[in-house]
């Protein structure tokens, strides 16, 4: 097949430039700058009701974008829908089918909707598709027979019935048993290993950190920061945690230091011991030998110390503020 | 395929791309609905029901109910046309409205609208595939009435030459011929209505709603033309020529009715069938 127009540049597999969608006086999603770079896997992260999904559907041409400009697979969209489409695998918001037809006949249904796939290898796609995702004993079922974790799998094979060059998964694991999530986590990986570039949304942060190789971090509509899982972690700081009974002298010697102690809630450790945390300086930071050191020498009593790299966890709950409450 | 690699896989056998599967699973998916079925089975019990009632019942009554009731029991090809004039105003659009209420409200509903256009579908190709398939039912839906109503009047009544409107009389095989063509007409007459129901259908996801309120057009027409205050807007009513049929049973054929229906007809399907677009190109897909 002979796409008119110049080759797709291997640049990123899905970049937004200023990309904004509004309803009414509310913004979903402002002015967001997305990089996917070919071949990652990455994590689109946020609570629920942070824009994910509709920068999602404005990718997929579903919604028009109130502002902005979106390229797929290095084509601007939704202007080149009808090239760009078939080869994207998607998971829109949970999966949907007929209920009143066999999980079989409903991918069928969906691979006719688009044109550009062969009727002639229809019925072997759909068979390898539902072997992939373990569904080929209940294939003939109607879907309203299925489970959610059922329904969740006929979805993966929907967007597996062709090869794609990128797979957009909106909460792939969805009420999926931990069986099942750790299947679509191996399946994600061997995609991935085989040049699909894979974009998965997700609020569970744990899902993120096992399969991806990137992030973004979406609050409120807005990005929040964006880059390999490395970097993201970078981007947080460390924090020194002193177990003591001596704890106003340790609390004097850190901000010395330059730390700053965490007073909001400080943990009674054993016999009268209190476990003290305080957050490293961003720059010039002391080794944690110094540290130690100095409250020693302040004949602070240490009878334990550790300095750790803020987990991404803490990083996700930081960024994104509420947490996991739903954003207004 | 390495990740950089920007040739997009290559199809398998070589094939034309072509709307044809996306409209045979259209049709699949229509006529493997339990709906579907039980609406046309409920079309085609009308003619079965009036046969009977008239069997039972054959006593001199001249003139009064429906039209062509009292001839039926000399000629059992005027239940066909009986059945038609109960089924053309009430019936039918109650069961076309259904069928063409649901067509893109009810893939929102499911939310497979999103996944069709994700595939993709395409916009344009979505919309004339959701009409062929209403159409399709309007076919369907005529000829439930046409061939219940034969079946049950060759059984039950004798058939024989038929007199027509006009006073000749056609014979038997000929009469039939007529049948099929106000089938025909019929058809014709609901495909205006089916283009109203697709672009109510794509103002909403619920298709419960679209199915109601496509059917409140046909009876707030049928209302309309029955005032005649409001005869200025007669011609411009999509039901103006539904009753119509009967001028394909005079002799010969007065086809006045038929061209001005076809082309009333055409100009509904032009504007609903445009005013559907505009709205379902521009749509958000939230569902």
């Amino acid at each position: 097949m002979s796409i008119p127009g110049p080759a797709a540049p291997s640049g990123p597999a899905i970049e937004t430039r200023g990309l904004t969608k509004t309803f009414g006086a509310q913004t979903a999603v402002g002015n967001l700058d997305l990089s996917v770079p070919a071949g990652s896997v990455f994590g689109f992260l946020g609570p629920n009701g942070s824009g994910k999904t509709t920068t999602i559907r404005m990718l997929l041409g579903l919604i028009t974008a109130s502002s902005g400009e979106a390229s797929v697979l290095g084509r601007e969209m939704p202007a080149r829908l009808d090239s760009v489409l078939p080869r994207v695998g998607t998971l829109v918001e949970g999966p949907a089918f007929y209920p009143f037809l066999s999980g079989r006949a409903n991918l069928a249904r969906l691979d006719s909707a688009d044109r550009h796939a062969s009727p002639s290898t229809r019925k072997s796609r759909v068979q390898v598709a539902l072997e992939r995702v373990g569904l080929e004993a209940a294939a003939r079922k109607k879907v309203k027979a299925y489970s959610l974790g059922m329904k969740q799998r006929l979805g993966l094979a929907n967007a597996l019935l062709q090869p794609r060059e990128l797979l957009i998964l909106d909460e792939p694991t969805n009420g999926l048993d931990p069986q099942g999530t750790r299947e679509v986590r191996s399946l994600v990986q061997s995609l991935a290993a085989g040049g699909t570039t894979i974009f998965v949304s997700s609020h569970l942060l744990a899902e993120v950190e096992q399969i991806c190789t990137h992030a973004a971090i979406m609050r409120n509509g807005s990005l929040v920061a964006q880059g390999t899982l490395g970097e993201l972690r970078a981007g947080g700081r460390a924090r020194a945690t002193v177990l003591t009974p001596d704890a106003g002298a340790a609390l004097a010697v850190l901000s010395h230091l330059g730390l700053v102690p965490d007073t909001g809630h400080p943990v009674p450790g054993p016999s009268g011991a209190q476990h003290l945390n305080a957050w490293l300086p961003e720059v010039a930071a002391p080794e944690p030998e110094e540290i130690v050191a100095a409250l020693v020498s302040a004949r602070v009593r240490v009878r334990g110390f550790s300095v750790d790299a803020e987990s991404l966890e803490n990083r996700f709950v930081e960024l994104t503020g509420s947490g996991f409450n739903v954003a207004q | 395929m390495s990740p950089n690699d920007p040739v997009p896989a290559p199809p398998g056998p070589k094939f034309r791309p072509s709307t044809g599967p996306l409209l045979r699973s259209e049709l699949a998916i229509m006529f493997r609905r339990r709906r579907t079925w039980a609406m046309l089975l409920a079309l085609a019990a009308i003619p079965v029901l009036i046969a009977i009632a008239v069997k039972l019942e054959s006593k001199d009554n001249h003139g009064s109910g429906p039209a062509f009731l009292d001839r039926i029991t000399q000629n059992g090809l005027f239940v066909v046309l009986t059945a038609m004039v109960l089924c053309v105003p009430v019936f039918l659009p109650l069961t076309v409205g259904v069928a063409a209420g649901d067509t893109i409200a009810g893939e929102a509903n499911m939310g497979t609208l999103r996944y069709l256009l994700a595939a993709p579908a395409g916009r344009f190709r979505l919309l004339a595939v959701k009409y062929l398939g209403a159409a399709a039912f309007c076919a369907a839906a005529t000829a439930a009435v046409v061939l219940a109503g034969t079946i049950v009047g060759l059984i039950l009544f004798p058939v024989g030459p038929v007199p027509l409107l006009s006073g000749t009389t056609v014979n038997g095989w000929e009469a039939e011929g007529r049948i099929l063509m106000v089938g025909a007409y019929v058809v014709l007459s609901l495909l205006g209505f089916a283009a109203i129901g697709l672009f109510i259908s794509t103002l909403t996801d619920m298709p419960v709603g679209a199915m109601a309120a496509t059917v409140v057009m046909a009876i707030a027409s049928q209302v309309l033309g029955a005032l005649p205050q409001l005869s200025w807007l007669h011609p411009w009513l999509f039901t103006h020529y539904w009753m119509g049929f009967a001028d394909l049973l005079r002799d010969p054929i007065v086809w006045g009715s038929f061209g001005s229906n076809a082309l009333l007809q055409l100009g509904y399907i032009a504007v609903f069938g445009a005013l559907a677009y505009g709205r379902f190109a521009t749509k958000d897909v939230l569902s």
